[in-house]
């Protein structure tokens, strides 16, 4: 299956991915040889069998909703390491 | 021999027995990875003062008469784990300065029953790939052969354990990522069951089949980690609880047990195909010999769907990966391109610059196969025939008990070999994908060597593939194998 270059450029548009002109020539070539490949599945019946998600053999596993205590630095960290101020983490200008 | 050289099992005795310290033993390998690190490049941090500070702490309780099976004992994790204060890069540009908040649970638990680490250890970017030649730090050498690969995605840890850099390494595996490099530097490692252990602190791959496990020297000391590092955590949803063990089970642990009476071991003929390298098919023959010699049956069964695992497994893993690597926009961590104008930009110059080719690859091949008009098709139709693979696996565990396979259908190979064309190195997860895609339990445990295309004799590993949770049948196992 070949995707064409403007297949390519959609999908790092999505993939929210910069590329160079190189780049997206490799990959185009390379990810159409890669779903060429798995398109070896299109051979398998596949109408009355359920899709698996997840193996983990566990079924709505709920919890309390309540709040826990965890070490404040911690928490403010895996929020960002970048600027923060008041709480917030700062970003670049969304609007123009 | 030196102290770095001994398993987890010899170095307890010497501990408790006071005929050495943690310290000593932690400075033996410390002074190993200064010695062979430079050409192995196993390591990607090196923390020899925090380690020395957990070796005297840990010989500070010993001294006091505690015991535990890990107190004291020196190990290296994969960069893929949290490690507070230490820096986890995940071999990725995009991470190189990230300093980890808090520990991952089975670092915490490793922590606290005063195991040491010693560092980092090198992995595919993002743990994508199976050679370690993704990393953005360069590739980890095979320590049999230093021009070829250590496997992958934790090369890092199958090469220190290998080299003696330390008693045992932590891992992750998500379609072979730790039985495959065991295979290639004929070290012990253990895919646990999908849940058996915490993935909280691990950083997300494929969430469906992302585990942690331990590589190690011997089985018995990679039972002994997975032990410490096992069981439900309410920070990860998909844990599980413990499971009641089989009455057959019972009866093959029990440590009293000297044979294998009835247990009923299958060969699966898809992983035994004509095209398997025939020194290879007699290694894993002659493992099959000694477990019959111990008393279990041989049987041969059929998976008939395991050729769909490597499509499967290369639709589901990009798929996930693309949503799970989305978090890393430059905002919260991470290298961020400070000149772009809009946030938009800013994303894609951040990401365009710090993710490597094959975590670029793989983002774009999952974001394809989830977009609207191509889901049914890719991703939704390879969950089916995921169903399908876990149906082979249910339907063969009703005929046998254990699977017996090899690891890799090869030895390992020369760096640079399959690094411009991704889909051979797609094809080096053909015997390891299926236990993931469905859960399993499996440890690969060397098996001898075997030849490899222009260059001597390396390493080999064989496969045993449990039913789920069944870990200590595999141990168990594993120990008529030595």
């Amino acid at each position: 299956m070949q995707l064409t270059k403007e297949e390519i450029q959609h999908i790092a548009e999505l993939s929210r991915l910069n590329l160079s002109a190189e780049e997206e020539e490799k990959y185009r070539n390379q990810l159409g040889s890669i779903l060429d490949y798995v398109k070896m599945l299109d051979e398998v019946k596949t109408d009355k069998v359920i899709p698996t998600a997840q193996v983990s053999g566990l079924m709505d596993v709920f919890r309390d909703d309540e709040v826990k205590p965890w070490n404040q630095e911690e928490a403010e960290a895996s929020l960002s390491q970048s600027e923060r101020e008041n709480g917030n983490v700062k970003v670049k200008r969304v609007l123009q | 021999m030196n102290l770095n050289e001994l398993n987890i099992k010899q170095a307890r005795e010497l501990l408790d027995n006071g005929k050495t310290t943690s310290l000593e033993i932690t400075e033996a390998c410390l002074a190993q990875i200064a010695a062979q690190d430079g050409q192995i490049h196993a390591c990607l941090t090196v923390c020899a003062a925090e380690a020395r500070e957990a070796a005297k702490a840990a010989d500070k309780r010993l001294k006091a008469g505690e015991r535990g099976p890990l107190l004291g004992v020196p190990y290296l994790c994969k960069d893929i784990l949290m490690t507070k204060g230490i820096r986890t890069t995940a071999a990725s540009k995009i991470l190189e300065n990230y300093i980890a908040p808090y520990d991952a649970t089975v670092v915490r638990k490793l922590k606290e029953a005063g195991a040491v680490m010693l560092g980092k250890t090198n992995l595919d970017e993002f743990a994508h790939g199976a050679s370690t030649e993704n990393s953005a730090f360069g590739p980890t050498k095979n320590p049999y052969d230093l021009t070829r690969v250590a496997g992958g995605s934790s090369g890092g840890s199958a090469a220190a354990v290998a080299a003696n850099m330390c008693l045992f390494a932590l891992a992750s595996d998500t379609g072979g990522s730790i039985r495959q490099p065991s295979s290639f530097c004929g070290v012990v490692g253990l895919k646990p069951s999908y849940g058996r252990v915490s993935r909280f602190g691990l950083l997300s791959m494929t969430s469906s089949t992302d585990v942690v496990g331990p590589i190690a020297k011997t089985a018995e000391d990679a039972e002994i980690v997975f032990k410490a590092i096992a069981g439900q955590d309410e920070l990860d949803a998909t844990s599980a609880p413990e499971k009641i063990i089989s009455d057959l089970q019972k009866k093959i642990i029990d440590p009293q047990a000297k044979t294998l009476n009835g247990l009923r071991i299958g060969l699966p003929k898809e992983y035994f195909l004509p095209e398997l390298n025939p020194e290879i098919r007699e290694r894993v023959m002659a493992l099959a010999d000694k477990l019959k010699e111990a008393g279990a049956q041989i049987k041969e069964v059929s998976l008939p769907y395991t050729k769909y695992g490597i499509p499967v497994y290369y639709i589901i893993t990009p798929s996930e990966i693309s949503s799970n690597l989305a978090r890393f926009d430059g905002i919260g961590w991470g290298l961020k391109d400070e000149e772009a104008q809009n946030l938009q930009e800013f994303y894609k110059k951040s990401r365009g610059a710090g993710f490597g080719p094959e975590a670029k690859r793989r983002i774009m091949l999952g974001t394809y196969t989830l977009s609207a008009g191509y889901y049914d098709a890719y991703y939704k139709k390879a969950q089916t025939v995921r169903t399908l693979i876990i149906n082979d696996f249910n339907q063969a565990f009703k005929q046998v008990d254990v699977l017996l396979t090899p690891t890799v259908p090869h030895g390992a190979f020369k760096i640079g070999e399959k690094s411009n064309d991704p889909l051979a190195m797609y094809l080096e997860d053909i015997f390891v994908t299926g236990a993931s895609l469905a859960g399993l339990p499996a440890i690969s445990v060397p098996a001898g060597t075997v030849k490899v295309k222009d260059g001597g004799d390396m390493p080999l590993g064989a496969q045993l593939i449990g039913a789920r949770f069944q870990e200590e049948m595999l141990f168990k196992i594993s120990e008529f194998l030595v």
